[in-house]
């Protein structure tokens, strides 16, 4: 293959990272942004997602494309209530605490991969896709499936701008992450804001399982990569930000694929530790973060 | 305390705090504070720094917990209740530094006011007709307007609420002469309009010229309230609790 079409592939591999990674970030960019929590059991909810996706893909029979729906459906459903009840049970009783959450969220991680390896057992088990269509570009053929996963990522990115930025519900939540106290003061329930934006956060990381697991496996330690890579587009995009967080995960995931195609994986993970290095030391507060007061 | 404003016989309680006493962690800063703000009027909490003026706006915003006393917004409880349900019952806060959601536009804090209470457009417009200039400003980021403009959005904020109490904390801090002018005006207007009114401030003049009463706080304490008129005849109080005048 020549290198133009190589690097075709190359930046699809990457843009499928990237969309997955975009939905995981904005997830645990919302959670901190709003909450100022760091949640660290945030790769376990991906997990969650995916396993649950198994777990109803298996038990539903028929066309895969039913079982892959209802668990796009239920899954992320039932771990936004499982953060919902994580939300109520141990951050609120912490007073949301910036310390103290890391600590917590450390033992939910814990907690539920323990809980996952008990119950869903070791094996990485895979889920049927929906659909097996092959694109076929004058060069290669791709899988129509790994596109509609940017589609299907792309469509929930500008749906989530489209809540934060023009609705009532997004109004109540940027005012929460700007000036919680304040948004108390004309009325917003900021406790129950919060346990919205736990439960929406972790969804947002279910969703993502839910899309990659057809081209990956559901497995109880999957969650790990997806945090550490969440991190570090946080980081790079700036907490809170949404468009940050689009765009790092799109360099990111990018240059994840483009390195990892032509020279190896390794030194893809080392660029990328390298750029979050370089946005600690020059602009902490992150690409499109804005610094803190 | 020693009551010896006139108007205590004639008018009916806006708002009653008795006992107060708060804490922030282990450090008490309001010790059985009383205070009485009576309908339409505007009562002065004037004191040092640290004497526990915003403390005692936060308390009766339920940002700051109490841990004995009432507070009683015509004749309502307010301790116990939420921070979240303190202006949905009547009562709207301007704190001190504005506190504006900076990111975010001047129509879009105007409707964060209007949402407590379910106010529409009506209520909109005659907030907007009291501050006329933040009409030509709907679109423009609050964090970008000067800072007599961020006071007016402050107020118009608050006053989205249609409150039957509204807490100023150092409405002038900072401003230019023409923007205290501004705001005193403001202030008188909304007395015409029987809101009633605390307001925390620093400067006597301003005091003497929009206050009906004054309270003096020492110490987590609300050691004296006089009628203004008494204050402009008699300044010694706040020579005595202020150290200037």
């Amino acid at each position: 293959m020549h290198f133009g079409p190589h690097l075709l592939l190359a930046a699809l591999e990457g843009l499928v990272t990237s969309a997955v990674l975009a939905l995981t970030a904005l997830g645990l960019s919302l959670v901190f942004g709003v909450m100022r929590v760091v949640n660290v059991a945030h790769g376990e909810f991906f997990m969650l997602g995916a396993v649950l996706a198994w777990a109803i893909s298996t038990a539903i029979s028929g066309h895969p494309a039913l079982g892959f729906l209802a668990a796009l459906v239920i899954a992320p459903l039932i771990v936004g209530a499982i953060a919902l009840v994580a939300e109520r049970l141990v951050l609120r009783r912490l007073n949301y605490n910036p310390e103290a959450t890391i600590v917590a969220t450390i033992g939910m991680l814990y907690i539920i991969q323990q809980l996952a390896l008990t119950f869903y057992g070791p094996e990485a088990r895979p889920v049927e896709p929906p659909f097996s269509y092959r694109i076929l570009l004058p060069w290669f053929g791709y899988s129509g499936y790994k596109l509609s996963i940017i589609a299907a990522s792309a469509l929930l990115l500008i749906v989530t701008w489209l809540v934060l930025t023009r609705t009532r519900i997004g109004l109540i939540m940027r005012a929460t992450q700007y000036d919680s106290e304040t948004a108390q003061a004309f009325g917003i329930p900021v406790d129950r804001v919060y346990g919205g934006v736990f439960a929406l956060g972790a969804m947002l990381a279910a969703i993502a399982a839910v899309l990659i697991v057809p081209i990956s496996q559901a497995h109880y330690l999957m969650g790990q990569d997806p945090l550490l890579l969440s991190f570090i587009v946080v980081i790079i995009g700036g907490l809170g930000s949404l468009r940050g967080t689009v765009v790092a995960a799109v360099l990111i995931g990018l240059s994840d694929g483009i390195i990892s195609m032509f020279f190896s994986p390794t030194l893809a993970k080392i660029i990328a530790t390298l750029l979050v290095a370089m946005v600690l030391v020059f602009r902490p507060q992150g690409l499109f973060g804005t610094a803190s007061r | 305390m020693i009551e010896t404003g006139k108007a205590e016989a004639k008018k009916t309680d806006a708002l009653r705090i008795a006992g107060l006493d708060c804490f922030y962690g282990e450090v008490q800063v309001l010790y059985g504070l009383d205070l009485v703000l009576y309908k339409g009027e505007v009562l002065c909490l004037f004191g040092r720094n640290g004497a526990g003026k915003t403390t005692t706006l936060k308390a009766i915003m339920g940002l700051v917990p109490s841990s004995a006393g009432s507070i009683k917004l015509a004749g309502q409880e307010l301790t116990g209740l939420p921070a979240h349900e303190v202006p949905k019952a009547g009562v709207a806060y301007v704190p001190q530094g504005r506190r504006l959601f900076a990111e975010m536009t001047v129509a879009e804090n105007i409707e964060i006011g209007l949402m407590a209470r379910g106010k529409g457009k009506a209520v909109r417009e005659n907030v907007l007709d009291l501050f006329p200039l933040l009409r030509q400003r709907l679109k423009q980021r609050s964090g970008t307007l000067s800072g007599g403009e961020q006071q007016m959005l402050a107020m118009a904020r608050a006053l989205c609420l249609e409150p039957q109490v509204l807490l100023l904390d150092e409405p002038t801090e900072g401003l230019m002469p023409s923007m205290i002018a501004k705001i005193r005006e403001t202030v008188s207007k909304l007395r015409e309009m029987h809101v009633s009114t605390i307001l925390v401030e620093q400067r006597v003049d301003a005091v003497l010229s929009v206050a009906d009463r004054v309270s003096f706080i020492e110490n987590g304490r609300n050691r004296e309230t006089v009628d203004v008129e008494e204050l402009r005849a008699d300044p010694s109080a706040v020579r005595r609790y202020v150290g200037v005048g």
